[in-house]
């Protein structure tokens, strides 16, 4: 049976792993490659590296540290940031990386989801979104979210967004809620479960840890694939092994 | 000593198996050279990607009988696996045709496609290539066709009903995950086959 995967999210910015409330005020956490090895020792099931300041400044993730985690990681990993074109993608790729995530040039441009699956095949693609709760009660996603200022509310509704990113060759979906990323009071129960109804292929849950429950409910409520985590992993707030633990004491299928 | 050959055929996941290969203290050497294949003590065929753009990819580099030719071990990853076999329903693409069976893509049992994180093994037949390596143990897939278990089968896994995990036939062998990808276990299937 499939199990359920744990990932921590290792958000990068100037080579250093960085993590904030809210994406706002980030504090630095540790050295990527350190990180990388304390988790995969521990019982990570995947890695996302998020460049987070890639995006808002138009360039591209730098490569010379997704080859440095490639060479001492034996889990596989993920890079988002700035990855524009085919050929960027290649480029995080071939230096080592098993699958790449766009955000906002995906938004910019959807094509490049189709390109990217047509290239690669779908099971490189992921689609990452960042999700807000408007005042009409509608999800709609955001843009830039790397970067406060800069940070754009669009009119594309999340659930929308993620039909249209499945058509067009996404293989993943990583649903950040931002509402209640950082704030460690829990997934987004409610917009999971919305997602869930629309996504057809594996579904990230983002946004929220704080205990260990968490996970159980999460993927109990919500059939998330596997759910992300990153201050509350950083900080050791909590560990892997315990939410391992409280997973299989609940029942959920895992990796020992 | 003959190197061991990897099969640049364009498969992104090539780096990350020289790596693998290389915590396991073994040099590989990236190649599309016949005569170094032909040479090489093992050849890894990795892959990632859909089946026709692979095939392609082989013909276009004049590999196609290579590799159908080797007598040494060869192990191919993911769709390195699925290219030996005779056919993949992925494009209706003939294959190298070094295993029996066709790929089919995964569906029923109300699974997501593609088979995307880990999953575990069952061993079927025993063989040197999976010493050490227990039914029950996790190795971490991304794929969306897969082989049905047959005479080729030496290990299956099963994501909305059983498919072919590791196969071999003759030197030829294939894992269906990424064992370069799969933690400890993964590691042990690698440094078997060298040992092979």
């Amino acid at each position: 049976m499939l199990t359920r995967r744990i990932i921590p999210c290792l958000d990068v910015r100037d080579g250093k792993v960085v993590k904030g409330v809210r994406f706002a005020n980030h504090a630095i956490a540790g050295d990527i490659v350190e990180l990388a090895q304390r988790y995969r020792d521990e019982g990570a099931d995947e890695l996302v590296f998020y460049d987070i300041a890639a995006s808002p400044e138009g360039r591209v993730v730098e490569r010379a540290w997704i080859d440095r985690v490639a060479q001492v990681l034996d889990i596989p990993f993920s890079v988002a940031g700035g990855i524009r074109s085919v050929d960027d993608a290649r480029a995080v790729l071939h230096a080592g990386a098993d699958k790449i995530s766009v955000n906002s040039p995906a938004l910019e441009r959807p094509q490049l989801v189709a390109e990217l699956a047509d290239a690669f095949g779908v099971q490189c693609v992921v689609v990452g979104i960042d999700s807000l709760r408007d005042d009409d009660g509608q999800w709609r996603v955001r843009r830039y979210s790397g970067d406060p200022a800069r940070t754009q509310a669009l009119a594309m509704r999340t659930l929308d967004w993620v039909v249209e990113a499945q058509r067009l060759g996404a293989g993943e979906i990583v649903l950040n809620c931002m509402g209640s990323d950082g704030v460690h009071d829990g997934y987004d129960i409610e917009q999971l479960r919305a997602v869930r109804d629309v996504c057809k292929v594996p579904l990230i849950a983002s946004g929220g840890a704080g205990v260990t429950q968490h996970f159980c409910e999460v993927f109990e409520r919500c059939d998330v694939d596997g759910a992300l985590a990153a201050s509350v992993f950083h900080s050791a707030a909590i560990t892997i092994p315990a939410v391992k633990q409280s997973l299989r004491e609940a029942g959920v299928a895992i990796r020992p | 000593m003959a190197a061991v050959a990897l099969v640049d055929a364009g498969g992104a996941n090539i780096g990350s198996v020289r790596y693998a290969l290389l915590r396991l203290g073994v040099e590989s050497r990236l190649t599309i050279d016949a005569d170094t294949l032909r040479a090489a003590s093992h050849v890894i065929l990795p892959g990632v990607g859909a089946a026709a753009a692979g095939m392609a990819r082989l013909r276009e580099l004049r590999l196609i009988e290579v590799v159908r030719n080797l007598t040494q071990p060869v192990l191919g990853l993911c769709l390195g696996m699925q290219l030996l076999f005779e056919h993949s329903e992925e494009g209706d693409t003939p294959c190298l045709g070094l295993l029996p069976g066709t790929l089919r893509r995964l569906k029923g049992g109300g699974v997501r496609v593609p088979h995307m994180g880990w999953n575990r093994l069952r061993i079927e037949r025993a063989h040197r290539l999976l010493y050490g390596i227990e039914s029950g143990a996790h190795m971490y897939f991304v794929h969306s066709y897969a082989a049905d278990v047959g005479s080729a089968t030496l290990a299956s896994c099963e994501h909305g009903g059983e498919f072919s995990a590791v196969v071999q036939s003759r030197n030829f062998f294939g894992a269906q995950f990424h064992p370069e990808r799969s933690a400890a276990a993964g590691a042990r299937l690698l440094s078997n086959f060298l040992e092979l």
